[in-house]
C-alpha cells in the first residue's frame, strides 16, 4: 500500500508520456488526476494502518555494491515518512486537479501533467528513502523536474535561463550534500540513515581531516549537509534561483516552490536531528544565523516587489527561514509543524495567485491590478484566508505554527537567541506589510489594467476553485486541530522515536514559562503592520509617495534584491566564461599546441632545412666533412683507449 | 559447456565479414549488399561475444577463455588471448558499439561506402584483439594497428581540416606508443617472457618501475587523454565522421584507462604510488580546466570532446585511488562514458545529417523540428552530468568517493566539475533545442528514422539499466579488481 502510494505518480508520468497524442488530451489529464487521487487514498490508508512507533524498512533490491560500500533500494515506512508522503500526495493531487483547469488552453498539457507526476514521484522517493544515496536521487530528481517545469514554456528565453539557474544553483547545494555523503561514509561506513543514528554514540568524538584541517566529524557532516539544504530550501546566499523560478506555470510554483521541494532541506535536517544534536553548538548556530538572515532579508525584499508571484516566492523564502530558525534552536517538531501548515496556506496563496493571473489574462504585475474583490469573490476569499494564515492571525494554521516557533526561539538555549527572537518579530511585521500591500493592490484600489483586460475579468472555473476551497479549509483548521501533537505533553509520545525532542524546552513550554508579552508580541506586530499599511495606502497617500522619493536609494536597493544577482553574475558567471576563453585560446591553442605537436613538426622541419644545407653538391664541402668526421672519431677512439 | 576457442573466433569473424563486404558486387549506388554483409557480421559478432558473460566464472580472478598459439617458433614469444573481469566488459562494449555504428550507417550514403564499412570491421577485430591480448607483444601490435583504420576514417572521410587532425592524432598517439615499445622490449629482456599473467607474479626494483611506469604512462596518457596531452582529441572529433567519433570516444579512449589498470597499476604498483600525487594533479586540472573550456565552445562536437576529457579525469582519479570503489567506479565510468558520449555523438550526427553544420549558433528551438531527438538528447545530457539513476552517476560517485577517502582536497576540487558539467551541458541544450525556432531551420526535415531510433533506444535502455543496477557489470569485475587491490601496497596518502 505504502509502495503503491509512492510509485503510482511514476506510473502517471509514464502513462502521460506514452499515450501523449494517442488519446484525447482531456482524457489523459483527467485520468492522471485520478491516478493521483488513488495514490492519495493509498497514502491515507497506509498512514492510518501505521502502528504506534512502527519503523519498517521495505527493501526492494540492492543498488550499488562495491567492497565495503553497499546501498539498497529501500523505503522507510514510519510516522514521519508516511505523514510527509500523505501531505505531498494530497497537495499534489489538488494541484493536478487545478492544473486540468489552469492549463486547458496549452497544447502541451499532457506533458505538463506527466512532469507533475514525475516530480511527485521523486519527492515521495526523497522523503521515504531509508538511505542517503537514494535520498540524493530524489533530491536531484526534484531538481531536474523543477528544471523541466520552470522551463516548460521553452520558447521564452527568460524561462530557459531561470531553469538553468535553478538547476545550477541547486547543484551548488548538491555539491555540499555529496561531500557530506562521502564524509558520512568515511566516518560511519554506511549511508543507511538508521544505522548512522545507531552509530552516533560511538563516533561523537572522532575527528576527520577535511581540506587539510582536522574537524569534529559530525559537525563537519552537519555543516556540509546544511549547504545542500541551503541550495534546495533557498536560504540566503543560494536563494537566487527561487524568485526567478516563478517563470514557470503557476501550479508548478505552488507544488514545487512552495509546498514540497523547497521544504526538502528542512525535512532532511529533521530526519537527521539526532545527528545535529551530536554536533557541536557551532553548527546549530550557523543554521540559526542563516535562517534568521534569510527570514528578515526575504520578507523585507518582498515588500518592494511588484510581481505577485515574486512576492509570494520571497515570502516562501522567509517562511523557510523560520523553519531553519526552529531547527537552529533544536525545536524540530515545531519546524515540521510549520512545514506542514506552510504547505497548505502557501499552496493556497499560489493557486489563488494563479487564479488571479488567469482571470487577468496573464497579468502578473500587482500595480496593474486593483478592485478585483467583487469581480472574483471566491478567489478573494481564499486569498484572504491564505494571507491571514501566512501573517499568523489568531486561530488560523499559521498562527499556531509560527507562534510556536517564536516561543521556542525565546525558550531555546542558543546564546544568540535574543537577536533571533527580535528579528523573528520584526519579520512578522514585514510579513504583515507585504501581505496587506498585496491584498490592497490587487483587490481594493481602483483598477489600473487595460480596458480590454478589465472587461475580460472572470471567475475561474469550478475545477480550479475546488482545490482552493479544500486548501482553505486546511489553512484554517489544520493548526487548530494538530497543534497539540507537535508541542506540549504528548510530543514525546508521538515523535520521540523519529526525531530528536528537546525535553527541556518542551517542558518549559508545557508548564507555560513563556511571558505573556512574548506570547502576544507577534499579534502586536501584526496589528501594528496593518495599521502602518492603512496609514500608507489610505490616510497619507501623498506623504508616502514623497517619502518614497526621498528614500529612492534605499527603495532601489531593495527593489533590486540587494543586487545579489548582479554580484553573482559578475563574480561567477562572467569569470567562468572568461576563464574558459582564456584556457582555450591561450593555453590549449597557443601554449600546448605550439610547444607540442605543431612545435615538434616545426622543429623537424627546420632541422631538416639546416641539415639539407650540408647537401650542397660541392666536392670540397664533402671532403671537409669527411676530414672533420674522421678526426673526431679517431680522437674519441684514442681517448677511450 | 562447449569449449569454443571463442576469442580467436571473435577476432577472425569481422575479418571474414570484411572479405564479404569487399567482394560484394559493384554497381549499386548505396552499396546495399556490402551494408547487409556488414550488419550480418557485426550482429553475429556481438551475439557471439555474449558467449563470454554467459560462460564467465565470476569467482575466478584470473584470465579465462585462454588460447595460445606459438609465434616466431619460440616458447617465450607466444601469442595468447584471454579475458578477465576487467577486459570482458570492454570486449562487449566494442562489439556493441560497432554494431550500433553499422546500423547508424545503414540508411546513409557516403563516398566509397565499401571501404568505410571495411574500416569499421577491421577496427572491431583489432579492438577485440587489444582488449583480449594477454601477452605484451600482441597487445602492442593490436594497440598500434587500431591507429591505421582510425587514421583512415579521419583522414579520408573527415571534414575540412581532416589532414591536419589525422596527422596530429597519429603523431601524438604514436610518439607515446614508441616509448611503450621500449618498455615492452625491456621487460622481455629482463624476464624472458611477455605473458602478462606470468609478469603479474614478478616484482621489479623501484627505480626500474619508475622508468617503465613513465614509458607506459606516455602511451596511455595520450590515449585516454590526460591534460596536457589532450589537444589532439577535440580536433580529431571535430573532423572525424559521426561513427568515427563514436568509436573514438566510445572505445578508443578506454584503451588508455584499461592500460593504466592492466599495466601501470598491476605491474608497477610501487611506482604507481610514487606518481599518485602527479596523477591526481593532472586529473583535477583536466576536470576543472576542460569544463571551463567546454563552457565557451562554439562547435557541438568540440564541446562533447572537451567534456570527455573531464570525464576521463574522473577515471584516472578512480584508478589511482586504487581501492575497490575507485576501480569499480573507473570501470563503470568508462563503460558509461562509452555509452553516453557515443549517444551524444550519434545525436549530433543525426543533426548534422539534416542541417550539415555543427555550429551551436546556427541552431535554436530545434525541439519543435525534432521532438523525439530533443527528449533523447535530454536523457543523454542527464547521463553526462551524472544524474542519479543514470550510469554516469554511479561512475562519478564511486570515483569521487574513492578519491575522498585518499585526499579530501582532490575530491573537493573535482566535485566542482559536477557543477560545471551541469552548466555547460544545459547551456548547450538550451542553445540548440530550446527557445524560438531559428530562421535557419525553416527547411523541412525528416523525423528520426527507424535505424536511428533503434540505436537511441538501445543506448537509453543500457544507460538507465546500468544506473539502476550497476551490479550487472560490477559483479563480473569484482574478483579481478580485488586481486589488484589486494597486492597493492598500502599507500601513504
Amino acid at each position: 500500500m505504502f509502495l503503491l502510494s509512492i510509485f503510482l505518480p511514476l506510473s502517471s508520468f509514464l502513462f502521460c508520456i506514452t499515450l501523449n497524442k494517442r488519446l484525447k488530451d482531456e482524457y489523459i489529464c483527467i485520468s492522471s488526476s485520478f491516478i493521483l487521487i488513488f495514490s492519495s487514498i493509498c497514502a491515507f490508508l497506509s498512514f492510518l494502518n501505521l502502528e504506534t512507533n512502527q519503523d519498517q524498512a521495505i527493501v526492494l533490491s540492492n543498488w550499488i555494491n562495491s567492497g565495503s560500500f553497499s546501498v539498497d533500494w529501500s523505503v522507510q515506512y514510519n510516522l514521519l515518512s508516511s505523514s510527509m508522503v500523505l501531505m505531498v500526495n494530497f497537495v499534489s493531487t489538488l494541484i493536478h486537479i487545478y492544473s486540468v483547469g489552469y492549463m486547458v488552453k496549452d497544447d502541451r498539457k499532457v506533458i505538463f501533467m506527466g512532469y507533475l507526476g514525475l516530480f511527485t514521484f521523486f519527492m515521495l522517493f526523497l522523503v521515504s528513502s531509508s538511505n542517503l544515496l537514494q535520498l540524493f536521487l530524489g533530491w536531484e530528481g526534484v531538481g531536474l523536474t523543477s528544471y523541466l517545469l520552470i522551463g516548460f514554456w521553452y520558447k521564452k528565453n527568460q524561462a530557459n535561463v531561470a531553469a538553468i539557474k535553478a538547476f545550477v544553483v541547486n547543484r551548488v547545494g548538491d555539491f555540499g550534500l555529496i561531500l557530506a555523503l562521502f564524509a558520512t561514509f568515511i566516518v560511519f561506513g554506511t549511508l543507511n540513515i538508521n544505522e548512522i543514528l545507531l552509530l552516533l554514540e560511538s563516533q561523537n568524538t572522532t575527528r576527520v581531516e577535511f581540506l587539510g584541517f582536522q574537524f569534529h566529524s559530525i559537525t563537519l557532516i552537519v555543516v556540509l549537509i546544511f549547504i545542500g539544504c541551503m541550495g534546495k530550501s533557498a536560504q540566503f546566499g543560494l536563494h537566487v534561483w527561487l524568485p526567478d523560478a516563478m517563470e514557470g506555470p503557476t501550479p508548478v510554483s505552488a507544488l514545487i516552490h512552495a509546498a514540497t521541494m523547497v521544504t526538502a532541506g528542512v525535512f532532511l535536517l529533521i530526519i537527521l536531528s539526532p545527528l545535529i544534536e551530536e554536533s557541536s553548538q557551532i553548527s546549530r548556530s550557523i543554521i540559526l544565523i542563516i535562517g534568521t538572515i534569510t527570514c528578515i532579508f526575504a520578507s523585507s525584499v518582498a515588500i518592494f516587489q511588484n510581481d505577485i508571484k515574486r512576492i509570494i516566492a520571497y515570502s516562501t523564502c522567509s517562511q523557510l527561514g523560520y523553519m531553519f530558525m526552529a531547527i537552529g534552536v533544536s525545536a524540530y517538531s515545531v519546524a515540521y509543524f510549520h512545514l506542514l501548515s506552510h504547505a497548505f496556506f502557501k499552496a493556497l496563496l499560489f493557486l489563488g495567485a494563479g487564479s488571479i493571473i488567469h482571470s487577468m489574462s496573464d497579468e502578473q504585475n500587482i500595480k496593474k491590478m486593483g478592485g478585483l474583490y467583487n469581480k472574483i469573490p471566491l478567489t478573494y476569499i481564499t486569498m484572504l484566508i491564505g494571507s491571514f494564515s501566512l501573517m499568523g492571525l489568531p486561530f488560523l494554521s499559521g498562527y499556531y505554527s509560527k507562534d510556536l516557533i517564536i516561543e521556542f526561539i525565546y525558550l531555546g538555549q542558543s546564546n544568540i537567541k535574543i537577536y533571533a527572537y527580535i528579528i523573528s518579530i520584526v519579520s512578522v511585521l514585514f510579513t504583515t506589510i507585504y501581505s496587506v500591500r498585496l491584498l490592497i493592490y490587487v483587490f481594493h484600489r481602483e483598477n489600473r489594467s487595460d480596458e480590454k483586460v478589465f472587461a475580460h475579468i472572470h471567475e475561474s472555473p469550478l475545477i480550479m476553485i475546488l482545490p482552493l476551497t479544500i486548501l482553505s479549509i486546511f489553512a484554517i483548521f489544520f493548526g487548530m486541530l494538530m497543534n497539540s501533537y507537535f508541542a506540549g505533553e504528548s510530543l514525546f509520545k508521538v515523535w520521540g522515536e523519529f526525531m530528536f525532542i528537546n525535553n527541556d524546552i518542551n517542558d518549559e513550554y508545557t508548564i507555560g514559562n513563556v511571558p505573556i508579552l512574548v506570547k502576544k508580541s507577534p499579534l502586536f506586530a501584526i496589528i501594528f503592520g496593518i495599521f502602518i499599511c492603512f496609514l500608507i495606502y489610505f490616510t497619507f497617500k501623498e506623504y508616502s509617495q514623497a517619502l518614497k522619493k526621498r528614500l529612492m536609494i534605499l527603495v532601489n536597493f531593495f527593489e533590486n534584491k540587494l543586487y545579489i544577482d548582479e554580484i553573482y553574475n559578475f563574480i561567477f558567471v562572467k569569470t567562468s566564461f572568461y576563464l574558459g576563453k582564456g584556457f582555450w585560446k591561450s593555453i590549449d591553442t597557443d601554449l600546448i599546441d605550439n610547444l607540442g605537436p605543431n612545435g615538434i613538426s616545426r622543429l623537424v622541419g627546420s632541422f631538416g632545412k639546416v641539415v639539407s644545407r650540408f647537401q650542397s653538391g660541392y666536392l670540397y664541402h664533402y671532403v671537409l666533412s669527411v676530414v672533420v668526421g674522421l678526426t673526431l672519431f679517431l680522437s674519441i677512439y684514442i681517448y677511450i683507449l | 559447456m562447449l569449449n569454443l576457442p571463442i576469442l580467436p573466433i571473435l577476432i577472425a569473424l569481422p575479418l571474414v565479414g570484411l572479405a564479404f563486404v569487399l567482394l560484394s558486387p559493384e554497381g549499386d549506388d548505396f552499396a546495399k549488399e556490402s551494408k547487409k554483409s556488414a550488419i550480418w557480421t557485426s550482429s553475429s559478432t556481438f551475439l557471439l561475444s555474449l558467449y563470454l558473460p554467459i560462460n564467465f566464472d565470476k569467482s575466478i580472478p584470473h584470465f579465462q577463455f585462454v588460447n595460445t598459439f606459438s609465434w616466431f617458433n619460440s616458447d617465450n614469444l607466444r601469442f595468447s588471448l584471454g579475458v578477465d573481469g576487467l577486459s570482458m566488459p570492454f570486449v562487449i562494449l566494442s562489439t556493441f558499439l560497432i554494431l550500433l555504428c553499422i546500423i547508424f550507417i545503414y540508411p546513409q550514403n557516403k563516398k566509397n561506402m565499401k571501404m568505410y564499412l571495411a574500416s569499421f570491421l577491421l577496427l572491431e577485430s583489432f579492438l577485440i584483439g587489444a582488449f583480449s591480448a594477454i601477452d605484451l607483444f600482441s597487445f602492442y601490435v593490436f594497440f598500434e594497428s587500431i591507429l591505421i583504420p582510425m587514421y583512415l576514417l579521419i583522414g579520408f572521410w573527415g571534414g575540412e581540416r581532416r589532414i591536419y587532425s589525422a596527422y596530429k592524432f597519429f603523431l601524438y598517439t604514436f610518439l607515446g606508443s614508441v616509448l611503450m615499445l621500449v618498455a615492452i622490449i625491456f621487460l622481455y629482456q629482463e624476464f624472458g617472457t611477455i605473458s602478462i599473467p606470468k609478469l603479474l607474479d614478478t616484482t621489479l626494483p623501484f627505480y626500474l618501475q619508475v622508468w617503465l611506469w613513465l614509458a607506459f604512462f606516455s602511451s596511455f596518457a595520450v590515449k585516454i587523454p590526460m591534460w596536457p596531452f589532450h589537444t589532439w582529441l577535440p580536433d580529431a572529433h571535430v573532423e572525424a565522421p559521426t561513427e568515427g567519433s563514436v568509436i573514438l570516444a566510445g572505445i578508443l579512449l578506454k584503451l588508455g584507462g584499461y592500460g593504466f589498470i592492466r599495466f601501470n597499476l598491476s605491474l608497477l604498483p610501487d611506482a604507481s604510488i610514487f606518481f599518485t600525487p602527479f596523477i591526481y594533479f593532472l586529473s583535477v586540472v583536466a576536470i576543472i580546466y576542460t569544463s571551463f573550456i567546454a563552457l565557451v565552445q562554439e562547435d557541438m562536437k568540440k564541446l562533447i570532446a572537451y567534456s570527455s576529457v573531464a570525464h576521463m579525469g574522473f577515471v584516472t582519479l578512480g584508478i589511482f585511488s586504487a581501492n575497490i570503489q575507485g576501480l569499480h567506479g573507473a570501470v563503470i565510468q568508462m563503460i558509461s562514458h562509452g555509452l553516453i558520449s557515443a549517444a551524444l555523438f550519434f545525436c549530433i550526427g543525426s543533426i548534422y545529417n539534416r542541417f550539415h553544420t555543427k555550429q551551436i549558433a546556427y541552431f535554436g528551438g530545434l525541439n519543435s523540428k525534432l521532438p523525439k531527438l530533443s527528449i533523447l538528447f535530454l536523457i543523454f545530457t542527464l547521463g553526462s552530468i551524472g544524474f542519479p539513476g543514470t550510469s554516469g552517476f554511479v561512475g562519478e560517485f564511486l570515483t569521487l568517493l574513492a578519491a575522498y577517502s585518499k585526499n579530501t582536497i582532490v575530491a573537493f576540487i573535482s566535485a566542482f566539475g559536477v557543477i560545471l558539467a551541469a552548466s555547460y551541458m544545459l547551456i548547450l541544450y538550451k542553445k540548440v533545442f530550446l527557445g524560438i525556432t531559428n530562421e535557419n531551420l525553416k527547411t523541412k526535415v525528416n523525423d528520426l528514422s527507424i535505424f536511428e531510433l533503434i540505436v537511441y533506444v538501445k543506448l537509453t535502455f543500457l544507460i538507465l539499466l546500468i544506473g539502476i543496477k550497476p551490479d550487472i557489470i560490477l559483479d563480473f569485475t569484482t574478483s579481478s579488481l580485488d586481486r589488484i587491490t589486494k597486492f597493492y601496497p598500502i599507500s601513504i596518502f
